[in-house]
C-alpha cells in the first residue's frame, strides 16, 4: 500500500538536531572556542573572509565553527550574512605602498630597497608531521626573534621597471568602478569587475586555472615581481566632517607578476603585468589571481586568443564563485522525480517504437 | 528572526530593484531581465530566484503556498515555506484555491489559476538556448535578432534521430510570437497551462534573471506541422483519486516490479478524494484525509 510521502517538516527538524549533535562531537572533549579558531586556524579564517567578501575575523571563525570546518559552507554563511548588512558608504582605495609588511619577497631581483622579508611562511619548512603538537599542553618551544624596527620604505618592484619603461604602464582612472554585488554581471565585464570576481573566487578553481596557464594553455611566463603581505589602514571620508578618518586596518596579500611580452613592429618589447589582491594572508590565491588576471588580458595586450580556458573571461567569471557552483551542483540532490518521470515515459515510448520496428523488420 | 530582518527578509531597496525587474519582465513577456540577485540564506540552485521574486511580491495580507514536484510536503518546499513564515509572518496554505501567491518548482498546479493569483517559478537555467550555445554573449544576440534557427534544427534532429522531439521537461515555448522562453523544468504536460489567468513570474537567482508572463499571454510550445506538440503523461489513472487527466508520479511499491501511479499535485488529489473520487488503491474513505 502506498504511503503518501508526508513528514518532510519533522524530518528536517530531526536532521537539524542530529547535525547540531555531530557538530559538537564528543562532549568529553572541550568545546572549541571562536577565539581559538580565530587565533589558531588563522589561514582558514582568512580564506573565509576573502571568499566571503567580508573582513571580520570573529564572524569568519564563528562560521567555521558552525560549518564544522567545511570552509565553503562557512563562506556561504558569511555571504548570506553580508547581504543583510547596510551599505554605509565606501572607503578610500587602500594604499599598499604603505603596507606594514610581515612578508615581502621578489623573485625577480636578488636584493632590493626594503629587502627580502620571508615572514611567517611555510615555504622552507620540511613537511614532516610535528608530533610535539599532538602532545598535551603544547608550550611554545622558542619564541621568534624580533628584528629591530626597520622604517626603510619598501618601494614596488614594478615601479623600478616602470621608471625605465621596461614594463607596461597601467592606465590610471578616476572612474567609479562597477560593483558586482549591486549590478548583474554582463559580458564583456572589463578588468575592474574581473578583478572583483577573481578576488572573491574559489581558491581551488583559480589555482587550477593559473596552473593550466603555466602548463601551456595560454602560457605567459610569469615571475613573481613582488608578493607582499601585511596590514594596511582603511580610511573613509565622512561627509559631515569633510575629511578622511581611519576606520581600521586590514591584512591583505598583494601579488604583482612580471610577464613576458614579445612586443610588435610598432611597439618595443615590454614586460606586462598581472595583479592579485586578496583579504588576509592568502598567498596561493593572490598568486593564482595574478596569473589568471594576466591571461585574461590577452585582448588588451594584443595577444592571440589561443582558445585556452584561462583566457576566456565569461568562462572564468561564470564558474569561479564557489557559492554559486556548490549550490547548483548540490541542487541535484533535491527531488527531481517529476522531470525524471517525464523522461522515463519518453524513453519507454521510444524503446517501444524501436521494438515495434524490429518486429516489423523481422516479419519482412 | 522576523524581528531582526526586514519583512520577507530582503531590504526595501532590494525589493524595489526586483519589482522593477518584474515590471520590465511583464512589459516584455518572455524577455530575460538581468537583475542584481542577492545572496540568500539558502543555496543557489535551491530556489533563490523564486524566493527573491516571492519576497518582492508578498504583502502581509497574502496567503502563500509552496510546492516542489507538485507536493507541499517535499523537503525543499517545507524549507521555503518555513522561511517565509519566519521572515514575513504571512499565512500559508496547502490549498491551491486559497493561495494568493504560489511558489513552485517543476509543476503548475492542476487546478486552473485565477486573476487574483501569482505563480512564481524557480528557474535553474533561464536561457532556453544555453545547451545549444553556452555563451551568454552569443545567446543575448540571438534573442535580440530573433535568431532561433539553432533551436529548430535541434528539434528537427531529435525527430530525425528518435522519431520525436526528445525533450520531456523544460520544453521550449514561444511567447507572443517573439521570445523563445524556458518554462523552467516543468514536464511538457504542463505547457498548455502556461496560458493562464494568473500572473506568472520566473526567477533565476544564480543566473541573475527574471522573466514573466502577464495573464492571458499567448504561449506556444515549439513544434512542426507534421510533428505537433504532444503533452504526454503516463497512460494510467491515479491510483488514489482515479483522475485520468492529471500528471502522475510513478511510485515503486516493492522489489518485484510493483508500481503505482498517483497524482503529483497532492492538493488536487486529496481534494478529489474528499469529493468522493476513488482510485484502484485508494484507502478506505475515513482514512483518506488523515
Amino acid at each position: 500500500m502506498y504511503v503518501a510521502v508526508k513528514g518532510g517538516e519533522k524530518a528536517i527538524d530531526n536532521a537539524h538536531s542530529w547535525l547540531a549533535e555531530e557538530r559538537r562531537g564528543d562532549v568529553a572533549v572541550p568545546d572549541l572556542t571562536v577565539d581559538q579558531i580565530r587565533e589558531q586556524m588563522a589561514l582558514a579564517v582568512h580564506r573565509v573572509m576573502a571568499e566571503g567578501s567580508l573582513y571580520d575575523p570573529d564572524l569568519a571563525a564563528l562560521a567555521i565553527k558552525q560549518a564544522r570546518g567545511d570552509l565553503i559552507e562557512a563562506i556561504f554563511l558569511i555571504r548570506a550574512y553580508r547581504t543583510t548588512l547596510p551599505r554605509l558608504g565606501h572607503s578610500r582605495p587602500i594604499e599598499t605602498d604603505d603596507m606594514a609588511c610581515d612578508r615581502r619577497i621578489s623573485a625577480t631581483f636578488k636584493d632590493l630597497p626594503g629587502g627580502q622579508v620571508l615572514g611567517p611562511t611555510f615555504d622552507y619548512t620540511h613537511r614532516l608531521l610535528d608530533f610535539k603538537l599532538a602532545a598535551e599542553g603544547e608550550a611554545l618551544a622558542d619564541t621568534a626573534p624580533i628584528a629591530p624596527v626597520d622604517q626603510a620604505p619598501m618601494p614596488r618592484v614594478t615601479e623600478f621597471l616602470n621608471r625605465d619603461g621596461l614594463i607596461q604602464t597601467e592606465q590610471a582612472s578616476d572612474a567609479t568602478p562597477p560593483d558586482m554585488t549591486r549590478a548583474p554581471m554582463a559580458y564583456p565585464a572589463g578588468r575592474p569587475l574581473r578583478l572583483q570576481a577573481l578576488s572573491r573566487g574559489d581558491e581551488g578553481f583559480l589555482l587550477g586555472m593559473a596552473y593550466s596557464s603555466q602548463r601551456g594553455y595560454a602560457r605567459n611566463h610569469p615571475f613573481v615581481g613582488e608578493l607582499r603581505i601585511g596590514k594596511v589602514p582603511v580610511s573613509m571620508e565622512i561627509p559631515e566632517l569633510g575629511f578622511d578618518i581611519e576606520i581600521g586596518e586590514i591584512t591583505v596579500t598583494e601579488c604583482e607578476t612580471v610577464n613576458q611580452f614579445a612586443g610588435s613592429k610598432t611597439e618595443p618589447a615590454q614586460f606586462t603585468r598581472g595583479y592579485g589582491l586578496v583579504f588576509g594572508q592568502t598567498e596561493r590565491k593572490a598568486i593564482s589571481m595574478a596569473l589568471v588576471d594576466r591571461a585574461l588580458r590577452w585582448q588588451e595586450l594584443g595577444e592571440d586568443n589561443v582558445g585556452a580556458p584561462a583566457q576566456d573571461e565569461e568562462f572564468v567569471i561564470s564558474h569561479s564563485d564557489n557559492i554559486q557552483a556548490t549550490g547548483f551542483l548540490e541542487h541535484i540532490k533535491l527531488p527531481h522525480y517529476v522531470d525524471f518521470q517525464s523522461e522515463l515515459e519518453l524513453v519507454r515510448r521510444m524503446r517501444l517504437a524501436a521494438g515495434a520496428d524490429e518486429v516489423k523488420e523481422a516479419a519482412e | 528572526m522576523s524581528q531582526e530582518y526586514n519583512f520577507a527578509y530582503l531590504d526595501e531597496q532590494t525589493k524595489r530593484m526586483i519589482r522593477r525587474a518584474i515590471l520590465k519582465g511583464l512589459a516584455i513577456p518572455g524577455y530575460q531581465v538581468p537583475f542584481a540577485s542577492r545572496e540568500m540564506p539558502m543555496p543557489y540552485g535551491w530556489g533563490t530566484g523564486g524566493v527573491q521574486v516571492t519576497a518582492a511580491c508578498l504583502t502581509p495580507a497574502d496567503t502563500l503556498k509552496v510546492i516542489d514536484q507538485g507536493a507541499d510536503d517535499t523537503t525543499n518546499a517545507v524549507s521555503i515555506r518555513k522561511f517565509f513564515e519566519r521572515t514575513a509572518g504571512v499565512a500559508t496554505t496547502e490549498s491551491t484555491r486559497d493561495a494568493t501567491v504560489i511558489q513552485t518548482r517543476h509543476r503548475i498546479p492542476e487546478e486552473p489559476l485565477t486573476e487574483d493569483q501569482i505563480l512564481v517559478y524557480q528557474v535553474p537555467i533561464p536561457e532556453p538556448l544555453r545547451f545549444l550555445e553556452p555563451r551568454e554573449t552569443e545567446t543575448r544576440v540571438m534573442h535580440a535578432l530573433e535568431d532561433y534557427g539553432l533551436m529548430h534544427v535541434k528539434l528537427y534532429e531529435d525527430i530525425a534521430r528518435n522519431g520525436e522531439i526528445a525533450t520531456a521537461y523544460a520544453y521550449p515555448v514561444k511567447v507572443e510570437e517573439r521570445y523563445v522562453m524556458d518554462p523552467s523544468p516543468i514536464p511538457k504536460f504542463d505547457n498548455p497551462r502556461l496560458e493562464s489567468a494568473a500572473i506568472q513570474l520566473f526567477g533565476a537567482g544564480r543566473e541573475q534573471r527574471i522573466y514573466a508572463l502577464p495573464p492571458y499571454t499567448q504561449v506556444v510550445s515549439l513544434d512542426f506541422e507534421d510533428h505537433p506538440f504532444n503533452p504526454s503523461k503516463a497512460d494510467h489513472p491515479c491510483a488514489l483519486c482515479g483522475a485520468d487527466h492529471t500528471y502522475l508520479d510513478e511510485v515503486i511499491t516493492d522489489d518485484q516490479g510493483g508500481r503505482m501511479f498517483v497524482c503529483s499535485d497532492t492538493d488536487y488529489c486529496s481534494r478529489r478524494q474528499a469529493d468522493g473520487h476513488r482510485g484502484d488503491m485508494a484507502p478506505p474513505v475515513l482514512e483518506a484525509l488523515s
